[in-house]
């Protein structure tokens, strides 16, 4: 276990030894494709648990049983419900502007595993250490809102135009009040480099940000769901007044894609919530379970594993319990509190970063 | 070989992708090619060692200008003749726009190569790239040598916005606002009240 990912190293290497007549820039390029897919496998499958983990929690709070019948305890319902989407008919609807109508679904899918190339998921444990990690992280999601407009425009449907357009008015106000909130983790460190803000809180859960800065944390979080277009902000796919939003064309694999995307979001959301607040792949108590034999459960991805489970698991805990918000209550909320809130958080935060002499 | 082989290719999708801008005929495609000449541009940024720029250009222009432009578009009820119609007529304003744009151009490539590049100059040495990053390098040129131009281009901005805010807001008589500090205050007793009513009488 303690070197999991290192055996899972050997494997990728392997496959690059075999390629060794090639020359040097495709090696190159197959050993940057071969990590690459050992990111995206284990996310695509961690998507297709998690959904079963989310629709569990969501009948045990509604005390259901949830998905029990494919495989045992039901884990393999993701998969039945993959394989039975792969097997419907793609429908393109004759208005529909066909190329972005194709393209939309692809785009939110490639947008949503693109970001997890900076994730840190254990010292030194990152495809790319971007200097600009935060930047890159911000950049990518602000692109996320491409897909829906794109695919509410291209459906020629009415339904889907207004969720696209509620959705794209969404992501954007809700993306200001989460650029502060970043702002004020990079200047408390000093540095806009991923691995670098998850080092400066090393050494405890008392060094976490969420002690320094937990209005921000909670400015995050709550701002991530609406990002994510999850309840209580899931208003672009509002089943009562939208059928089923921008999506409501779609079908089989380009449905799916949507529904991966959304998800993989989802996740990188809750990744980023313990990278920039809750110490990443730090354990809270330094050395913590290190001592138990034959296993390492203080490994740093492994801790990191839970940290995102847990938030994952407030996710699901809020779509089970929250009301939706009324459209011009989601906008007050984003415009009128959250961005003066973080916007003064901004200048208070670097005040007290050059007060305590971090500047 | 591989920066070489990724110049090229971001090169050609930038070029394609800002001659489509003008080509295609739908303007909802126009703003997507911009888009990815953007989001080329960017790349070739990272190329250069530029990573700050690239992130703050897809931030910006692709993250929030081009949105608000593809909304606008998305909203339009084109007209293709009528649209065709109007090309005679707006040809010569925007032939000599273009001219000029041209024009402009050329006088830069031709006077960077006249004058002595800008960093040798009485200008600040451009900083060593292993040592500061290109994020801190920027920061600091723009928070002391030019901290003046900085702040005044923030202030234009802030007075473009507010301008904005005041031209399009309307106060409209008769609108019903939700005040949530007046639903808050509502307590039970200036909302319920109870009546002893004599069974027969009515209130």
């Amino acid at each position: 276990m303690a070197d999991f990912f290192h055996t899972l190293g050997a494997p990728i290497r392997w496959i690059v030894e075999t390629f060794l007549w090639l020359p040097e820039p495709f090696q190159y390029l197959l050993y940057i494709v071969a990590l690459v897919l050992a990111i995206i496998l284990p996310l695509l499958l961690a998507v297709a648990m998690l959904v079963y983990a989310e629709r569990k929690i969501w009948a045990a709070m509604q005390m259901r049983r949830g998905p029990n019948v494919v495989g045992p305890f039901g884990l393999l319902q993701s998969f039945a419900d993959g394989l039975k989407l792969f097997l419907k008919e793609t429908v393109v609807p004759s208005g529909a502007n066909k190329g972005i109508f194709l393209l939309a679904p692809v785009v939110t899918f490639s947008l949503a595993l693109v970001a997890w190339a900076v994730i840190p998921f254990d010292a030194k444990l990152v495809l790319a250490d971007l200097n600009v990690g935060v930047l890159y992280v911000f950049a990518i999601s602000s692109l996320g809102v491409y897909g829906i407009l794109m695919a509410g425009w291209a459906s020629n449907s009415r339904y889907a135009l207004l969720a696209a357009v509620r959705s794209a008015a969404q992501m954007v106000s809700y993306e200001v009040s989460i650029g502060f909130v970043l702002v004020t983790v990079m200047v408390w460190v000093g540095s806009l480099n991923l691995s670098d803000i998850v080092e400066a809180q090393a050494g405890g859960f008392w060094n976490w940000h969420i002690f320094s800065h937990l209005p921000m944390a909670v400015i995050f979080f709550i701002s991530a769901l609406a990002e994510t277009n999850r309840t209580p902000f899931d208003l672009p796919e509002a089943e009562a007044e939208l059928v089923a939003g921008y999506q409501v064309e779609y079908s089989s694999m380009a449905f799916a894609l949507f529904w991966l995307g959304e998800y993989a979001n989802i996740i990188l959301m809750c990744a980023l919530t313990s990278l920039l607040f809750f110490g990443g792949w730090h354990s809270p108590i330094p050395g913590f379970m290190e001592t138990i034999p034959f296993t390492d459960w203080s490994a740093g991805w492994l801790w990191f594993f839970w940290k995102i489970f847990a938030f994952f698991f407030l996710f699901g805990w809020i779509k089970a319990t929250l009301p939706r918000y009324r459209y011009d209550q989601l906008m007050r909320l984003g415009w009128k509190v959250f961005l003066p809130i973080s916007l003064f958080a901004v200048v208070f935060y670097a005040g007290l970063a050059l007060a305590l002499g971090k500047i | 070989m591989i920066a070489a082989l990724s110049f090229y290719l971001f090169a050609t999708v930038t070029l394609l992708a800002g001659l489509m801008v003008i080509l295609s005929r739908n303007p909802v495609h126009s703003v997507l090619f911009l888009i990815l000449a953007f989001f080329s541009a960017a790349a070739l940024f990272v190329l250069l060692g530029a990573e700050f720029l690239a992130m703050v250009l897809i931030i910006v222009y692709v993250g929030a200008v081009a949105v608000l432009f593809l909304f606008v578009v998305m909203m339009l009820d084109i007209d293709y003749v009528q649209l065709r119609e109007g090309f005679a007529q707006y040809m010569p304003i925007g032939g000599i726009i273009g001219l000029m744009l041209l024009a402009e151009l050329i006088m830069v490539a031709t006077a960077r190569m006249v004058d002595p590049p800008i960093g040798l100059g009485s200008g600040p040495a451009i900083p060593d790239a292993d040592a500061v990053t290109n994020t801190e390098a920027l920061g600091r040129l723009l928070y002391t040598d030019y901290i003046y131009a900085f702040q005044t281009a923030g202030l234009v901005l802030l007075v473009a916005m507010i301008g904005a805010i005041v031209l399009t807001h309307r106060k409209r008589p008769g609108v019903k606002r939700q005040v949530i500090a007046d639903q808050i205050s509502r307590t039970a007793k200036d909302a319920i009240e109870v009546v002893k009513v004599k069974s027969g009488e009515g209130i």
